[in-house]
């Protein structure tokens, strides 16, 4: 049996660079078919072992093995509410994937692959409509329309709650529409991923914001027995430099923004945001891929990712890392802003091209010991610094958790980085409020996040069964 | 969806819109703000809340139209339908506990100031407010403010009503003849937010600035807010959608804010042209 898995047929690097039209085209269904024939369906299951939600991984691809796309995908959601996403986002080369037995001498079963394969092909194909269950009678409020809220929504409604999410936004996503770009993951499909929650009953309203709009208690008192918190990471991390301020300088999350939920990419776009010229992302995590690919995507001659530690600490995905190589982007590796520089002209105070920015003072690292994480702390190499030319900056160094919801819930911890305190049901300090994702875990992944939507959704159930 | 009730022309290019969303009506407080988008595919703006009425569940807001997407709501009328709106979102004004305050409303910005000096006059404080516009075609809320002030001044760039000169002018008189407030307040443009910090400066009076900086979500997500205050001779950033709108005027970086306020200038004025153009292509 061939010991390499079935590629992922991709758009030419030189040709996705410049549109937002997805890079993966997903395999037919004989590639699928094929790829589903390396799985030894092994007793044990480690891979399952490696899945934040548990999917029956062995037996989806058993069912793509006979030809059953659909009963695939009856597996799937059995344990997932958004596998075209999760297909396309999940890590799976550290999760599923690299507890695959066909990993240790070779390559693994493309299992990511196959759920995106199965997804696709459901949402192409399939005429069957998901069948809403028999309520239950209880209602449970969901906070925020991300990959937590809607798992966790998704999975009370199926056991026939009745729930409500409550957005801050004027659309349903969370990041999946706001952070992660048109090209790795096309909006329609999370449209069409909340769509099949409405039809089981979810009802979502959009531009409330819990701790403003409508507080946690308010939601006790209208007769919700529940409530879900995952509103997600908040507040963007600056460096804390000279120069930040500056007109060119946006934090990743106002970027990706104004580009992914308010598209600026399109011609006539309402929204502006920066394009062209030269591009320096300071960071070097999956936010910082996605800022920096979705920066030459808006016509930028040169993009740089500038990062403080060398390529084998970057976290990001090792796909990501190598499509944005392949597209062109420049690492700046070892590498540390100490200041951004704008224009200043003093002969005129009302030159328009005053106070943006031309470009970025860094300073060169060397590795020393290893931090409490094992990751080894970057050094400054004194008397380096060096200018990189540049027009945008774009600060990726990850966010603090929002403080709206803690600071109007009595009662509601949070640790000493903001994040709200949970058990391992994701009960919150507060009775009947769970939580989860990002608003507990500070920045991590959409898998991640769903996982604890899953965790909090049984044990709502198993709270409000009693 | 969110219904318009009522819409009221306040001058050319100032109009006033009572919006029914009784969620936001029904927590909203002076200083605090909403976002809106007019339509599918407008941008998000956010506006500060003029008035509520909670048992309409109506929210008064007051714009001028600068731009395409207040062109686009200007364009709204009665019965009509707003996309989206969001809110009430930042903190409201600091007022408890004050006695003496002089409210200091340029153009628009008198809009905001008007529910804050309403409050403080129910609050039984003594309302010193201070209106200017650039012309008399420009003057709104001359009679709102005179109900709920104690002294009125009303000042025009050009002369052509109330008092010529800037609204530092009276100010400057009353502080140098001795006068004292607990509170300044100032809301309108950053220049004249700036130039009254800089006026009540010598006299130590606590002067609060309502900022508006660009903004999308308006909840502490995007960043795009910033600004830089220098408290204690530290520069901090802070966010004006969740930490704001209202600041400490002597801690505030106003150049900076107004060098950020400009940072897209040619793509809106870009933007309004072809919106206007649009428009009046449909009227032809």
């Amino acid at each position: 049996m061939n010991p390499k898995r079935n590629e992922m047929p991709v758009q030419e690097p030189s040709v996705r660079a410049h549109n937002f039209s997805e890079v993966a085209l997903g395999y037919s269904e004989d590639v699928a078919i094929d790829e589903a024939m390396r799985c030894l369906n092994c007793k044990t299951m480690p891979c399952v072992s490696g899945c934040p939600v548990k999917i029956r991984i062995p037996e989806f691809i058993g069912k793509i093995k006979e030809g059953d796309f659909e009963g695939a995908y009856k597996i799937i959601t059995e344990s997932s509410s958004l596998p075209a996403v999760c297909g396309r986002v999940c890590p799976q080369e550290t999760q599923c994937e690299s507890k695959c037995v066909r990993g240790i001498k070779g390559e693994s079963v493309g299992i990511g692959r196959l759920e995106r394969f199965v997804a696709d092909w459901h949402n192409t194909f399939s005429t069957e409509e998901p069948q809403s269950p028999q309520p239950n009678g209880h209602k449970v409020a969901v906070v925020g329309s991300g990959p937590s809220g809607l798992t966790c929504a998704g999975d009370l409604a199926k056991k026939g709650y009745s729930v409500t999410v409550f957005e801050a936004f004027h659309v349903a996503g969370g990041v999946l529409v706001y952070g992660i770009p048109e090209f790795r993951l096309p909006k329609s499909i999370v449209a069409k991923e909340v769509e099949t929650l409405e039809k089981l009953g979810v009802d979502i309203q959009t531009n409330v914001v819990i701790g403003k709009t409508l507080t946690v208690d308010e939601l006790f008192e209208m007769g919700y027995e529940a409530v879900f918190i995952g509103s997600g990471a908040g507040l963007p991390n600056f460096m804390g430099i000279e120069g930040e301020s500056l007109k060119g300088v946006y934090s990743a999350n106002e970027f990706l923004t104004r580009s992914n939920l308010m598209k600026a990419y399109l011609d006539g776009a309402s929204t502006p945001v920066m394009k062209g010229g030269r591009v320096a992302v300071v960071g070097g995590g999956n936010v910082a891929m996605d800022a920096a690919r979705t920066a030459l995507r808006l016509g930028a001659d040169k993009v740089y990712i500038v990062y403080r530690r060398s390529m084998d600490e970057l976290p990001a995905r090792r796909e990501e890392v190598e499509h944005a190589e392949e597209e062109g982007i420049e690492f700046r590796l070892l590498c540390n802003p100490v200041e951004i520089l704008g224009y200043n002209n003093p002969e005129n105070p009302r030159d328009e091209k005053n106070g943006f920015v031309t470009g970025m003072k860094c300073v060169r690292m060397e590795l020393g010991e290893p931090d409490e994480r094992g990751r080894r702390r970057p050094v400054e190499i004194k008397g380096s610094e060096f200018i990189i030319d540049v027009d945008t900056v774009v600060m990726s160094i990850g966010t603090s958790p929002n403080p709206l919801i803690k600071s109007t819930t009595e009662g509601l911890l949070v640790n000493s980085r903001g994040g709200i305190v949970v058990n391992e049901d994701g009960l919150t300090s507060r009775n009947a409020v769970y939580a989860g994702g990002d608003a507990v875990t500070g920045a991590a992944t959409v898998i991640s996040a769903m996982g604890a939507g899953k965790v909090a959704a049984k044990a709502i159930d198993e709270y409000l069964s009693k | 969806m969110y219904k318009i009730i009522k819409r009221k022309p306040l001058n050319e290019t100032v109009v006033e819109l009572h919006v029914e969303a009784p969620l936001v009506a029904k927590k909203a407080k002076p200083g605090q703000f909403i976002i809106l988008r007019p339509e599918e595919g407008a941008e998000r703006i956010p506006l500060t809340v003029a008035g509520v009425n909670s048992e309409l569940g109506t929210v008064k807001i007051i714009f001028q139209v600068v731009g395409a997407t207040t062109e686009k709501l200007a364009h709204k009328m009665e019965g009509d339908f707003i996309k989206d709106f969001v809110g009430p979102l930042g903190m409201p004004t600091h007022l408890d506990g004050l006695k003496k305050v002089c409210i200091v409303g340029g153009g628009v910005g008198c809009a905001i100031a008007m529910p804050i000096a309403e409050k403080l006059h129910e609050m039984g404080a003594e309302v010193t407010s201070i209106i200017g516009f650039r012309n008399r075609d420009l003057l709104i809320l001359e009679d709102e403010f005179k109900a709920s002030s104690d002294r009125l001044f009303v000042m025009t760039d050009d002369g052509s009503y109330g008092e010529k000169g800037n609204v530092t002018a009276p100010l400057k008189e009353m502080l140098e003849a001795g006068e004292t407030f607990d509170m300044i307040i100032t809301i309108g443009p950053l220049i004249m937010m700036k130039f009254v910090t800089l006026t009540a400066k010598p006299f130590g009076v606590p002067v609060t600035v309502s900022m508006n900086p660009i903004m999308i979500d308006g909840t502490g997500m995007c960043g795009g807010c910033r600004l830089t205050l220098n408290v204690d001779g530290k520069k901090v950033t802070r966010f004006a959608c969740v930490d704001g709108p209202d600041f400490n005027g002597y801690e505030v970086d106003f150049d900076e804010a107004m060098s950020r306020g400009r940072m897209y200038f040619e793509f809106e004025r870009h933007a309004h042209e072809e919106t206007c153009n649009l428009y009046k292509k449909e009227v032809q």
